[in-house]
C-alpha cells in the first residue's frame, strides 16, 4: 500500500482508515458535514487530529499513537490540496500562479516557468499563461488551479469538490482534464457527482458521521448499493432487513421478496438489503385487494419533475424514505399531493436482494 | 468572481437611484465637514503671502521640516519593521495573553502624547529602566534625534497595527493554507502569499503612521526636547513661533498641511491605482 491513513478528531466525531495503492484515485462520496474536508485537512496537514497516523510511500507525515507526536507540516508532505474555488494568488500571473510550486521547491526562476508552461499545456491553458486571475472565468481558473497543483509534484492529489461552484458549461472540460491528468496518479477526490465518481474514480469510499460505510469499485458500489445515501446517488431505493429465502425480512417483520445474484444462495439470517429502481414501484389509492407482497403503506411528502416522469417521494415509517416514477397522467388520475397515504407496491422482479 | 459579474457589480452600484440617506443627513454632514475645512480656511486667509517663501525658507524653518521628514520617514520604516510581526501575531497566532497585548500595542491611540513621553523618558532617560545600563554602554537617547524617532514610533505604531490586523482578518489564511500545501515554507508564504495580498492595508497604514509621525508635538517635547536641529521638529517649530512670529507660524502651518495633504493623496491615488491594475 503507497498511503495509508488512520486518524479520529473527537472534537469533529470522525473516525477514520483510508489507504491507497499507487496510481489509485478514491472518490470520498457522502452527505454534506459527514467528514469528508476533515479528512482532506487531516491528510494535508491543515487540520490535527487527536490521535493516529499516516504514511506515504513509506514516508511518515504524521504519527500520534501512543505518546509520540510526530507531525510534519503542510509544505513538507507533497500533498496539493485542490479546494471549490481555485483560489489562484491574485496579485501573480497564470504562470507564476503555475510555477509557485516548482519555485517554492528551490526552482530557478526560468526552470519553474518552462515547469508551469509545460502543466498549462496539459490542461490547455496555455493561452492564458500571461493572464492575471481577475481575467479568468471560474472554469479557466479552477483548470489553472490543477495545474498549479500538479506541478508542485505532489505524491498524492486532494481534490475537495473541485467541479461545485462551476456552471454547467464549464464542468464537463474540467471532468475531461482531470480524467486525463488522474490517470495512474494517487488521488482523493471529494465529491457529491455521481458522474465524478463514475468518470474518475477506480474505488468509492461512502462516508457518513464521520464513519466509513461503504467502500468498493466504483461501478460495484453504485449498482449495488449497501447504504442510503449510494442508493440516493444510484437513483435507487434501498430497504434493509435480514436475508431469507425470497428476499428480505424487515425489521417490522414484512417480507420483501426480490431476485438474488445467480448461483449464490442466501445465509439466512445474514443482514441483506433490497434495492429497486424508482421505476418499478406503482401507486395505488387506498387498499389493495388481497395482501400483496412488497407493499407498503407510505405518506407521500414530496412531488416533483423528474425527466419526462413525476417523481413521487414518501416516507415509509421505520424504513426511510423511498421514491417512485409514474407519469403525470397517472398521478393527475390519482390526484397525488403532499400528506396522502398511498401504498406503493414493488414488482419483484425488479429487486434486487444481496448481502448487506 | 468572472469579470463579466464585477463589471455588472459595478453598473448596479451607479445605475441604482436610490440610496437610502435622509436629507437631513447632509445638513449634519455638511456642519461636520465645515468644522474640519473651516479651521483650514481662516488659517489660509490670514497667510502673509508677500512674506510666505522667505518665511519657509528661513534657516530655523528649513532645519526644522528637514528634521521632521527625516524623522518621520525613520519612524515609518521601525513601525514597519516592528509593526508587521505584531499584526501578524494578533491576527494569525494563537497564545495566552493576545487579548491584553493587543489592549496595550493600542494603548498610544487614546493616551495623551504628553503621557507616553514621560513614559518613554523613565524608560530611557538617563536615570531611565534601560536608560542607565544603555548610558554606561556609553548611549545617550533622551533629547537626542533618536528619542525623537522613538517618540514617533512611539504614538504611530498603532496605526500600523491596526490597519493591517483589519486587512489580515478580511483576507483570511485560506491562500496561505493552499501555498503551504505547494510546499512553501511558512517564510516563503509570508514573503510571496501573505505581504502582497496585505499590501494595500500595509501601505495605507505605513501612511498613517507617517503622517501621525509628522505631526507628533506632546512625546517629542517632553522626551526629546527642542533643540535646533537636532530634536526641534516642524510642530515645535510652529508652537514656538507662535510666541514670537505669527506669520511664521502661520505660513509653516500651511506647509505641514500641504505635506499631509500631499502624502495621503498620494497613497489615495496610488492604491486606486493598483487597484485598477489587479482589477484589469
Amino acid at each position: 500500500m503507497s498511503f495509508e491513513l488512520r486518524a479520529s478528531l473527537r472534537a469533529r466525531n470522525f473516525d477514520m482508515s483510508l489507504s491507497l495503492a499507487d496510481g489509485e484515485t478514491v472518490a470520498i462520496l457522502g452527505p454534506n458535514g459527514a467528514g469528508k474536508s476533515t479528512l482532506l485537512g487531516v491528510i494535508a496537514g491543515l487540520l490535527r487530529p487527536d490521535s493516529g497516523s499516516a504514511r506515504i510511500a513509506g514516508r511518515q507525515l504524521f504519527n500520534l499513537d501512543a505518546g509520540t507526536h510526530q507531525w510534519d507540516a503542510p509544505h513538507l508532505r507533497g500533498t496539493a490540496l485542490l479546494a471549490q474555488e481555485a483560489l489562484l494568488f491574485p496579485h501573480l500571473s497564470v504562470v507564476d500562479n503555475v510555477a509557485f510550486g516548482p519555485r517554492s521547491a528551490g526552482a530557478s526562476k526560468a526552470a519553474a516557468r518552462e515547469t508551469a508552461q509545460r502543466w498549462l499545456a496539459e490542461v490547455d491553458a496555455s493561452s492564458l499563461a500571461d493572464r492575471k486571475p481577475a481575467q479568468l472565468s471560474r472554469g479557466q481558473a479552477q483548470r489553472v488551479a490543477v495545474a498549479r497543483a500538479l506541478a508542485a509534484e505532489p505524491e498524492l492529489l486532494l481534490l475537495d469538490e473541485p467541479m461545485a461552484a462551476l456552471d454547467i458549461h464549464a464542468a464537463p472540460l474540467l471532468r475531461r482534464v482531470l480524467k486525463r491528468v488522474l490517470k495512474d496518479r494517487k488521488a482523493i477526490i471529494v465529491t457529491h457527482d455521481v458522474l465524478d465518481a463514475y468518470m474518475l474514480a477506480d474505488r468509492v469510499v461512502v462516508v457518513e458521521n464521520g464513519r466509513m460505510v461503504e467502500e468498493g469499485p466504483t461501478r460495484q458500489v453504485l449498482e449495488r448499493p449497501r447504504s442510503h445515501f449510494a442508493a440516493g446517488l444510484a437513483g435507487l431505493n434501498l430497504v434493509t432487513g435480514t436475508l431469507g429465502r425470497e428476499g428480505i425480512t424487515t425489521p417490522d417483520g414484512r417480507v420483501f421478496a426480490g431476485q438474488h445474484d445467480p448461483g449464490w444462495s442466501p445465509v439466512p439470517g445474514q443482514a441483506g438489503v433490497a434495492a429497486f429502481p424508482p421505476s418499478s414501484v406503482s401507486v395505488f389509492l387506498g387498499d389493495v385487494h388481497g395482501s400483496p407482497r412488497n407493499s407498503y403503506a407510505v405518506t407521500i411528502t414530496d412531488l416533483e419533475p423528474h425527466g419526462d416522469q413525476v417523481r413521487v417521494r414518501a416516507s415509509a415509517g421505520s424504513d426511510g424514505a423511498l421514491s417512485a416514477d409514474i407519469t403525470p397522467a397517472a398521478s393527475a388520475d390519482l390526484g397525488l399531493a403532499p400528506g396522502m397515504e398511498v401504498r406503493f407496491v414493488v414488482k419483484s422482479a425488479l429487486v434486487s436482494v444481496y448481502p448487506a | 468572481m468572472t469579470p463579466d459579474s464585477a463589471h455588472r457589480k459595478e453598473s448596479m452600484k451607479t445605475t441604482t437611484g436610490y440610496h437610502g440617506v435622509p436629507r437631513w443627513i447632509y445638513a449634519v454632514a455638511a456642519a461636520g465637514g465645515l468644522l474640519v475645512v473651516l479651521p483650514l480656511a481662516a488659517m489660509l486667509l490670514r497667510v502673509n503671502w508677500p512674506q510666505f517663501v522667505p518665511l519657509i525658507t528661513s534657516e530655523s524653518s528649513l532645519a526644522a521640516l528637514g528634521l521632521s521628514l527625516r524623522t518621520s520617514a525613520a519612524s515609518t520604516v521601525l513601525c514597519i519593521v516592528l509593526g508587521v510581526p505584531l499584526a501578524l501575531v494578533l491576527a494569525r497566532g494563537e497564545f495566552p495573553g493576545q487579548k491584553l497585548l493587543r489592549s496595550f500595542v493600542l494603548l498610544p491611540l487614546v493616551l495623551p502624547p504628553v503621557v507616553g513621553g514621560i513614559a518613554l523618558l523613565y524608560t530611557f532617560g538617563r536615570q531611565g529602566l534601560l536608560g542607565k545600563s544603555l548610558e554606561m554602554a556609553g548611549v545617550q537617547i533622551a533629547f537626542s534625534t533618536t528619542a525623537v524617532v522613538l517618540a514617533q514610533t512611539f504614538v504611530a505604531l498603532p496605526f500600523l497595527v491596526v490597519s493591517l490586523e483589519g486587512a489580515l482578518r478580511s483576507a483570511g489564511n485560506r491562500y496561505e493554507a493552499v501555498a503551504a500545501t505547494l510546499g512553501a515554507k511558512p517564510t516563503t508564504v509570508l514573503r510571496r502569499v501573505t505581504l502582497p495580498l496585505v499590501l494595500p492595508g500595509l501601505a495605507s497604514g505605513a501612511v498613517l503612521s507617517f503622517a501621525r509621525s509628522l505631526g507628533e508635538f506632546g512625546a517629542t517635547l517632553t522626551f526629546a526636547g527642542s533643540l535646533e536641529g537636532v530634536t526641534r521638529t516642524l510642530p515645535l517649530e510652529i508652537y514656538l513661533q507662535r510666541e514670537t512670529d505669527a506669520d511664521s507660524a502661520v505660513a509653516l502651518s500651511l506647509v505641514l498641511v500641504a505635506v499631509a495633504v500631499a502624502v495621503v493623496g498620494l497613497s489615495y491615488g496610488g492604491r486606486r491605482r493598483a487597484a485598477a491594475a489587479v482589477q484589469a
